[in-house]
């Protein structure tokens, strides 16, 4: 074998082993601006690699102009997206300060961010609360009702779950995932069962901890009632276990893929933490009723963490009714899903495994020489936004990473082990 | 191959493995024959380039 070729697989090998053995855990939620320090006012940490106010999609623009609202920074919308034109905001994305946020995935001073620990490095990532379906600031939502519950989750659930999460040890992700996934979860597009036990698991400390009843009702009625409310947590486990790693010389592993509405980039281990990007590709799915196609927005969010380490739809054989929710087929099409992205990954994972398919365990370790070399890319689940600001959520669907993010990883990659 | 097996092949029904195109695989089967097809691409979707790189970098 040739020096270059021993060097990768050691690498890979490693990276593999450091994603294998994360230990996430749900500690806290915490306003944003102690999680994250470097935070100021008028910075706007968003989905995807980094982008700017021209660049950027209709929800994301929607989003932003609430968000200016909700913090304070304008008085209505019309005043936001003059300040956002006029280069008031200062954006970031949000893997460049251990976060993530689904869809347009805003991140600011004084939402409540979750807090996920890696026990096993001592790393933090951080993700800000689910806020339901529908009309919500994550798909481009704006309006009154949206920063409402934006303020209910800053001023009631986040204190409330703090203090539930502070009285006791955290909750163990990895076995709380391995379960859902032998309740029919993939944890990108159906967190059900997930949702489900971490409210079991967190409602006597709620309780306990609680001295409002009406608040306690209000908070087990909303996370009983949000189907995704797990999708963040799985997403700040997601960043998590990543990080770590990240920057291992020779590895080929990729570390992060995400979209912000406009662009796809990836991230590889041995490459840094240079982004590789490329035009996001629109997703094909299901709409809601009176929503076609041609409402939709291009592919977007930080949640395509969960497909990095082998969840949403690299996980879709546990969960053949999210096949049919993002029209991705039947039952035996969602385990052809899990097969193929087997053909891009490292390893399996032997704590994660999906019992229709004989205890499989989920496809571990994206590897960008296979997935050039195979021409299959990523298979994402994911939902969908309107393309105008304002309206929300229209669908759900699959789609995939743009194979050319990784034709130009490789040859990044190549060079930087010496290969050309 | 010699006379004899090239007799056999052509006497008995045709078994078909097909591998990449799938369109040579839909013809036969319209036809009534035993087909199983294998999905196949080269390597980086033929683009020698990557394909030479990717021989370089052990996949």
């Amino acid at each position: 074998m040739k020096a270059e070729m021993k060097v990768i697989e050691d690498a890979n090998r490693e990276a593999l082993k450091r994603m294998l053995s994360g230990d996430p855990v749900l500690v806290d939620v915490i306003p944003a601006m102690e999680a994250i320090t470097e935070l100021k006012e008028r910075m706007i940490l968003h989905a995807g690699p980094p982008i700017g106010w021209d660049g950027l999609c209709g929800p994301m623009r929607g989003a932003i102009t609430g968000i200016a609202v909700f913090e304070g920074w304008a008085p209505d919308l019309e005043v936001a997206e003059k300040l956002a034109a006029d280069g008031a905001f200062d954006f970031h994305p949000n893997h460049h300060f251990d976060a993530v946020g689904p869809m347009t995935g805003l991140t600011t001073l004084s939402q409540p961010v979750m807090v996920v620990e890696n026990r096993t490095f001592g790393n933090r990532a951080y993700c800000a609360l689910n806020e339901g379906l529908g009309k919500v600031m994550r798909f481009g939502g704006n309006d009154d009702e949206v920063l409402d519950r934006l303020r209910w989750l800053r001023d009631v659930l986040g204190p409330a779950m703090s203090k539930a999460l502070r009285s006791g040890d955290g909750i163990s992700l990895k076995s709380l995932v391995a379960r859902g996934l032998t309740m029919g979860d993939e944890m990108h597009q159906r967190n059900v069962a997930c949702s489900g036990l971490t409210l079991r698991a967190m409602s006597p400390a709620l309780a306990s901890t609680s001295t409002d009843t009406e608040a306690l009702s209000d908070i087990l009625s909303f996370i009983g009632g949000n189907d995704q409310f797990f999708l963040n947590i799985a997403m700040a486990m997601g960043k998590a276990i990543m990080d770590p790693v990240r920057g291992i010389e020779g590895s080929s592993l990729v570390t992060a893929m995400s979209r912000n509405g406009t662009d796809f980039g990836i991230r590889v281990s041995g490459t840094g933490d240079k982004w590789f990007t490329a035009p996001v590709e629109m997703p094909e799915g299901l709409y809601f009723p009176g929503f076609t196609e041609a409402d939709a927005n291009p592919d977007m969010g930080d949640s395509t963490i969960v497909e990095t380490i082998g969840l949403g739809g690299f996980a879709m054989g546990a969960a053949p009714a999210v096949a049919g929710f993002v029209g991705a087929g039947t039952a035996s099409e969602a385990a052809n899903f899990t097969r193929t992205m087997g053909e891009i990954t490292l390893g399996e994972n032997p704590e994660w495994t999906i019992p229709a398919l004989d205890y499989l365990g989920v496809p571990t370790g994206i590897d960008i020489r296979l997935v050039v070399e195979t021409g299959l890319s990523p298979t994402i689940n994911t939902g969908i936004a309107h393309k105008e600001p304002g309206v929300g959520q229209v669908g759900a669907g699959v789609v995939r990473a743009p194979m050319a993010c990784f034709e130009q990883a490789l040859h990044a990659f190549a060079q930087s082990v010496g290969v050309s | 191959m010699s006379e004899s097996k090239v007799k056999t092949l052509l006497e008995e029904p045709l078994r078909v493995v097909n591998i990449g195109l799938e369109g040579f695989a839909k013809e036969l089967d319209q036809q009534g024959v035993k087909v199983i097809q294998v999905d196949w691409t080269p390597p980086a979707g033929g683009d020698t380039k990557l394909a030479n790189l990717l021989s370089k970098l052990g996949t």
